[in-house]
């Protein structure tokens, strides 16, 4: 089998939030990316897919479990940890946010090699300006953040990632904060990356038809676990989890399905609920569900799926 | 004023033009919009950024910045808000027509409880009413929402982002509207709570039988939840029609191109081929001849940057403003030669 580029083995990050509660916002996760892939973590806000992707990045102590970077468990020494940020990078949602309004295009995307004393710095900068569409590169060079659009700017901000001709990328919500027609340019452009550099990319999102636009696996996140995982063909056109379910059910084109519009906001990391941890919002098991089952759904807890096995869920009410 | 049995248009506008005047000269954001809602329906308008339809919409209640010079009509059940005294407008504020702005988190006050802050409009407008009544009215807007009227004592703080949107929505509420007017409601939120503050929105269409306008770049959620839809590119308005029609069939290419920026999940056709437009909108003021969408159009013919391009009927009820425009199925109206 090969390596994975990037791995979560049974990993849990917890921050405190008083003496005694915690929240445990990553509770035991399993995640794979294989080299080339791009794999989406989709869920609601407060689910922990940012944290997750944090934790992946080596930016988020974690409490158990590991990170296993092309085979190697993610060292958590300084020197080991900045050698790896030159291999992963981040991409942010918000491009107005992630840059500093008062760097020229130029120095933002320069910083990383600065950071890291890479050499060759201007021919650098420009191939990766150009490689994300900004051309001629140099024009690009002495603008500021407030003179460029909003696709500009998330092109600037990948720019800045590419700089350091990573191996991962985590893109969290890349599009989120863009205009419908920026929006088809930026997947495209994460996707022709993967292809041309063979780059391997995780992208959190709670959007959908993102990851159906550009995907090879998605993992949907829960409360802390993921929930189901698979193919997104499978996933997206067979969804198996009652939450999946219900998250398609919503998307505004998916008008042959009846929306199954959930109550209430998603729970809260601090108090998980035993059993399965949607049970209390699950419109399966309020339908009514045999004794048997029910009794399982509200007390047993159910066990990790396995890595990009086929297309596996983790519910008691499926087949 | 409405009248009983009579029941026209709840907002008008007359060949709106919106003007900002900069130190670089006059920038049009707004070229010549005509629009109607009818009482009881819902419109939806769609366009990116710098599209114009914020700006638009800020006339309704007059909000519109001071250096914007706005020419033509808003009717609001037939009077002009453009030209009304300022008393009157007090009185159409909040009473007759509210906005419910995006971003919920600027919009509320931090430090204030927000069942305090849904009755400070009530308070305004309708003096008479005791603390009891007003105590009422606000549990009864926080249960028209969906919240449980005991959320009157939380701090904004204490709320989720789609808790917060629904307060944004319940303020509108607040003092009987007949018009809602929201801008981006949902954008921010995710998927499951955008659903949730839509169905919020739908119901109340349906049950307090109002006039809802809605604006969003996303035009699936327009076709989801509004009768008609209005697409707006660089100040004008270049297709409108039943929401749906211009989702799924548009005659405009770039509604097209909006609608197919969302791809339909199963759809093995958008599999590792998402659809964008290059290009960027124009800068407001740097429209030329013709067309303003021909830069970036993928089907742009030779005689598309010249010559004025009004809004054509298409097909019963649809306009659009392309020369060429992707005719829907139906009887088809005779455009003669361009």
């Amino acid at each position: 089998m090969t390596t994975p580029a990037l791995e979560a083995r049974d990993l849990a990050v917890s921050f405190h939030t008083g003496r005694r509660t915690s929240a445990r916002a990553v509770d035991g996760v399993n995640l794979t990316v294989l080299p080339g892939q791009i794999v989406a973590l989709v869920g609601e806000s407060g689910c922990g897919k940012s944290t997750l992707a944090r934790a992946l990045l080596g930016l988020q102590p974690t409490e158990s479990g590991e990170v296993v970077v092309d085979g190697e468990i993610l060292p958590t020494s300084r020197s080991g940890l900045k050698a790896y940020r030159r291999r992963a990078q981040l991409i942010l949602q918000d491009p107005m946010g992630s840059l500093n309004p008062r760097m020229s295009v130029y120095e933002s995307v320069a910083e990383g090699l600065r950071v890291h004393g890479v050499e060759g710095e201007e021919q650098r900068v420009a191939d990766a300006l150009s490689r994300v569409g900004l051309r001629p590169p140099e024009r690009f060079f002495a603008r500021y953040p407030h003179e460029l659009s909003g696709g500009q700017r998330q092109r600037v901000v990948i720019a800045g990632a590419l700089v350091l001709e990573p191996e991962i990328l985590i893109a969290d919500e890349p599009v989120s904060s863009l205009d419908a027609s920026v929006r088809g340019e930026i997947l495209a452009l994460l996707l022709r990356l993967r292809d041309e550099l063979g780059l391997s990319i995780l992208v959190v999102t709670h959007d959908l038809g993102l990851a159906w636009n550009v995907a090879d696996r998605i993992a949907v996140m829960y409360l802390g676990r993921i929930i189901e995982e698979g193919r997104t063909e499978d996933v997206l056109s067979r969804p198996k989890h009652p939450y999946t379910r219900a998250l398609l059910s919503v998307v505004p084109e998916m008008d042959r399905i009846e929306p199954i519009v959930l109550v209430g906001e998603p729970p809260d990391p601090t108090r998980i609920p035993p059993g399965c941890r949607f049970h209390p919002r699950c419109p399966v098991l309020q339908q009514g569900l045999p004794d048997e089952i029910s009794s399982r759904c509200r007390g047993q807890a159910l066990p990790l799926l396995p890595v990009q096995g086929g297309h596996a869920a983790a519910c008691y009410a499926i087949p | 004023m409405s009248h009983d049995g009579l029941r026209g248009p709840a907002l008008e506008f007359r060949d709106v033009h919106i003007t900002y005047r900069t130190r670089d000269g006059d920038v049009p954001a707004v070229r010549g919009v005509n629009l109607t809602v009818d009482a009881g329906s819902s419109l939806g308008i769609a366009g990116e950024s710098g599209s114009g339809k914020s700006t638009l919409i800020s006339t309704v209640l007059r909000l519109q910045p001071k250096t914007a010079k706005v020419t033509g009509e808003v009717l609001v059940d037939g009077e002009d808000v453009l030209g009304m005294s300022f008393k009157r407008l007090r009185a159409l504020r909040w009473a007759q027509a509210s906005i419910v702005f995006q971003g919920a988190l600027h919009g509320l006050n931090p430090l204030q409880r927000i069942g305090e802050q849904i009755a400070e409009p009530i308070g305004v407008h309708e003096p008479k009413s005791t603390g009891g009544d007003v105590d009422r009215r606000v549990g009864e807007l926080l249960e028209q929402v969906g919240l449980p009227p005991a959320r009157a004592r939380s701090y904004p703080h204490q709320l989720s982002g789609g808790q917060r949107q629904r307060i944004m929505i319940a303020m509108a509420l607040a003092c009987r509207p007949r018009l809602i007017v929201a801008d981006e409601p949902t954008t921010a939120l995710d998927v499951m709570v955008q659903a949730q503050v839509l169905k919020v929105l739908t119901d109340l269409v349906d049950e307090l039988d109002l006039t809802l306008v809605l604006i969003s770049h996303d035009l699936s959620v327009l076709a989801d939840v509004c009768h008609r839809a209005a697409v707006m590119y660089a100040g004008e308005v270049v297709e409108s029609g039943p929401a749906s029609e211009v989702f799924e069939a548009s005659a405009h290419p770039y509604s097209r191109a909006l609608a197919g920026a969302f791809p339909r999940i199963g759809d093995t056709s958008f599999r590792y081929a998402p659809s964008g437009l290059p290009g960027d909108p124009p800068f407001p003021g740097d429209v030329g001849q013709g067309c303003a969408f021909a830069p970036r159009c993928p089907v742009v013919h030779d005689d598309c940057t010249s010559g004025e391009l009004p809004l054509v009927e298409v097909a019963p009820g649809r306009q659009s403003a392309c020369r060429y425009p992707i005719i829907p199925p139906g009887p088809q109206p005779d455009r003669g030669t361009p």
